[in-house]
């Protein structure tokens, strides 16, 4: 029989019952537009974090105490760690140890608000550099100044705000440089009141107040040791580099002969994204196992209904037979009424997990973020052809059921 | 002259649940080209049995089977099948038509399953319409017909392939008296055209539109005669 006459025949057998086939499939549809919706969205997501971390700067590298984070403790752990010093950023400073090095200022987070003749606002505090914030999240004054390596020797109470903490603690008053916020009971002077800028990475630039990280030390935190030391090296390519003599440097200042012990570790951009690659793949990968499980499942009720049509159908298939079908002729006819059934699930699962994938894109749009779509075309084939894979596996065991039926079956009345 | 079908001791046995029961008990007979044939008996008598034997539907426990000279023991299910298209053509007493689909669609079936080319389809299913007398039904769903018309668009459907005989199964059995007399008289025309009719029937009025009628009682031929006086077109009851 030609493919043609395999094509109407197939519809024939499947328009008879229209709603049956078309529940049928639902399985199918399920599946495939999930794994179209999961590996749409997971590549939106990479593209998402991978323009906030260049965002940052790809030349930009962070040194944290303690271990690799595993877990949530583990991070929460690292505010008490004390382990990054004074000293060790003076190390990092002489050229000898770390060449490429353009810029470095350790940090550190003072948690609480801050408040201004009773307007407070919980406010992103760094004990940081107000030059390298600047240049780290691109951010430009709007009026007002920063302060510099005098102000930080000094321990200065000077403060460089965000434009979203202006707006909360001065509400409509124009001119704010000069007066006085209190942070932690310490009244810090506004010098500087930086443009809106928004979302960098993770941190909301509007949202944050800069002051002198030995202020922060000494007069806030009561501590000596920093949570951060951030640096830039000279360009990206010193990156990898710049590293390794940063681990050099300071494995040899802390007494570490053994790495696994090490006391800080050392975060990159691009260490960071294949973190999290590591983590978006491994996430697509078990959604996409339990994605199988489904198209299994649906492939199942999709034999369960070819047996239920071959049994329905067991008079035409008698009657062509009688009329000259062959055994292979049968056989072929419904596989491929069973292939027909799994691929139309399979065509409109695809556009259906693109439709939703391109709503869900629209959606984070509005919601502010720089979401972009991306048809994943390499899942978009995978599924096609898992779903005639599907039709022809559970749509085998009917056909040569429908195929052993005997002619005579036409003639029973 | 060499017989179209020959049938020699042709037994069938059925296995219920291991317990045989013998439906065919040793059947003997010839059809020539050209003849016109009923097989007559009551139910249980064996006559369907034998009609599935020797319409190529089911297989017989015993005995020879030559069909146009040929042992049919020598042919594999894919030849059968080639059988069945090209030189047989079967009315089933249920008609069997397919359903939400045209009279044209229904004839032209049995050529989806042929080697004759498809431009020529249209045409031959055309004129086997024609031949039965539905051609202005040719379009029209064929499960809203008539029973009469449906049993002619089955005749039609024999006959698309040009086939050596016609098998035909009670072809009458589910029609009114009125609708049955036009189905005999195209049978009858067929016959008078040369093809072979084989025709199983329990009714005499319809049997004697043959010119012979085997005669079988619990599974062997009971008589195999002549008939006196054989029935013609518009003779459907007298």
């Amino acid at each position: 029989m030609q493919i043609k006459h395999l094509f109407k025949t197939s519809y024939m057998g499947l328009r008879t019952n229209m709603v049956r086939s078309l529940l049928t499939i639902l399985g199918i549809v399920i599946g495939i537009s999930a794994i179209i919706l999961i590996f749409s969205l997971g590549k939106g997501a990479e593209n998402l974090i991978m323009g906030e971390l260049s965002g940052m700067g790809t030349d930009t590298i962070v040194i944290r105490p303690g271990q690799q984070p595993k877990g949530l403790s583990d991070i929460t752990d690292a505010l008490f760690l004390d382990s990054l010093t004074t000293e060790d950023v003076e190390a990092l400073k002489r050229k000898s140890n770390v060449p490429y090095l353009a810029e470095i200022a350790p940090a550190v987070m003072v948690p609480g608000t801050a408040s201004y003749r009773g307007e407070t606002f919980k406010a992103t505090n760094f004990g940081w550099s107000a030059e390298l914030m600047v240049k780290m999240f691109g951010a430009e004054l709007e009026s007002g100044v920063l302060f510099d390596d005098i102000d930080i020797k000094n321990k200065a109470s000077v403060a460089v705000i965000g434009s979203k903490v202006k707006e909360e603690l001065f509400g409509n008053e124009e001119n704010v440089i000069g007066k006085n916020i209190k942070i932690k009971g310490r009244n810090f002077r506004v010098i500087g009141v930086m443009s809106s800028r928004g979302q960098v990475s993770s941190f909301n630039v509007d949202e944050i107040i800069v002051i002198p990280y030995s202020t922060a030390q000494v007069y806030l935190l009561g501590i000596n040791h920093y949570h951060e030391i951030i640096l830039k090296a000279t360009s990206a390519e010193f990156v990898n580099q710049t590293v390794q003599d940063i681990k050099d440097t300071l494995r040899e200042r802390h007494d570490i002969t053994d790495i696994t012990k090490d006391d800080f570790f050392v975060v990159t951009p691009e260490g960071m994204l294949d973190q999290i690659s590591t983590i978006l793949d491994a996430l697509t990968l078990f959604l996409s196992a339990v994605v199988g499980i489904s198209l299994v499942v649906g492939g199942v009720g999709v034999m369960n209904i070819m047996l239920v049509s071959v049994t329905e159908r067991t008079k035409e298939i008698g009657l062509r037979k009688a009329i000259g079908a062959t055994n292979k002729d049968v056989m072929v006819q419904f596989l491929f009424e069973a292939i027909i059934l799994t691929i139309t699930g399979g065509i409109v699962g695809v556009l259906l997990g693109a439709g939703l994938a391109t709503l869900i894109t629209f959606g984070l749009n509005l919601a502010g973020y720089t979401w972009s779509f991306s048809f994943p075309l390499g899942a978009a084939i995978l599924g096609l052809v898992f779903s005639i894979a599907i039709g022809l596996i559970f749509g085998i065991y009917p056909a040569r059921k429908a195929s052993q039926k005997s002619p005579i079956e036409a003639l029973k009345r | 002259m060499q017989p179209l079908i020959s049938v020699k001791d042709l037994e069938k046995t059925f296995y219920d649940s291991e317990i045989p029961t013998q439906a065919l008990r040793g059947v003997t007979f010839d059809i020539q080209k050209g003849e016109f044939v009923a097989i007559m008996g009551a139910s249980g008598s064996g006559k369907s049995t034998l009609l599935h034997m020797i319409g190529f539907l089911d297989q017989y426990t015993k005995g020879e089977y030559f069909f146009d000279g040929e042992n049919i023991a020598n042919f594999d299910d894919d030849e059968i099948a080639h059988i069945r298209n090209k030189k047989i053509g079967f009315v089933f007493q249920s008609f069997n038509l397919l359903s939400g689909t045209s009279v044209l669609e229904n004839v032209k079936l049995p050529l989806v399953y042929s080697d004759v080319p498809e431009k020529q389809w249209n045409d031959l299913a055309t004129k086997a319409i024609e031949a039965v007398g539905l051609s202005h039904r040719i379009g029209n769903d064929a499960q809203r017909l008539s029973v009469g018309e449906k049993q002619r668009v089955s005749i039609a459907r024999a006959l698309v392939n040009d086939p050596d005989v016609i098998f035909a199964d009670e072809p009458t059995g589910n029609l009114d008296s009125k609708s049955g007399g036009q189905v005999m008289d195209i049978i009858k025309r067929l016959s008078h055209k040369g093809k072979t009719v084989v025709l199983i029937t329990h009714e005499t009025h319809t049997a004697e539109y043959a010119q012979r009628i085997i005669r079988i009682l619990d599974g062997k031929i009971f008589s195999d005669e002549k008939v006196a006086h054989v029935r013609e077109e518009g003779e459907f009851i007298k």
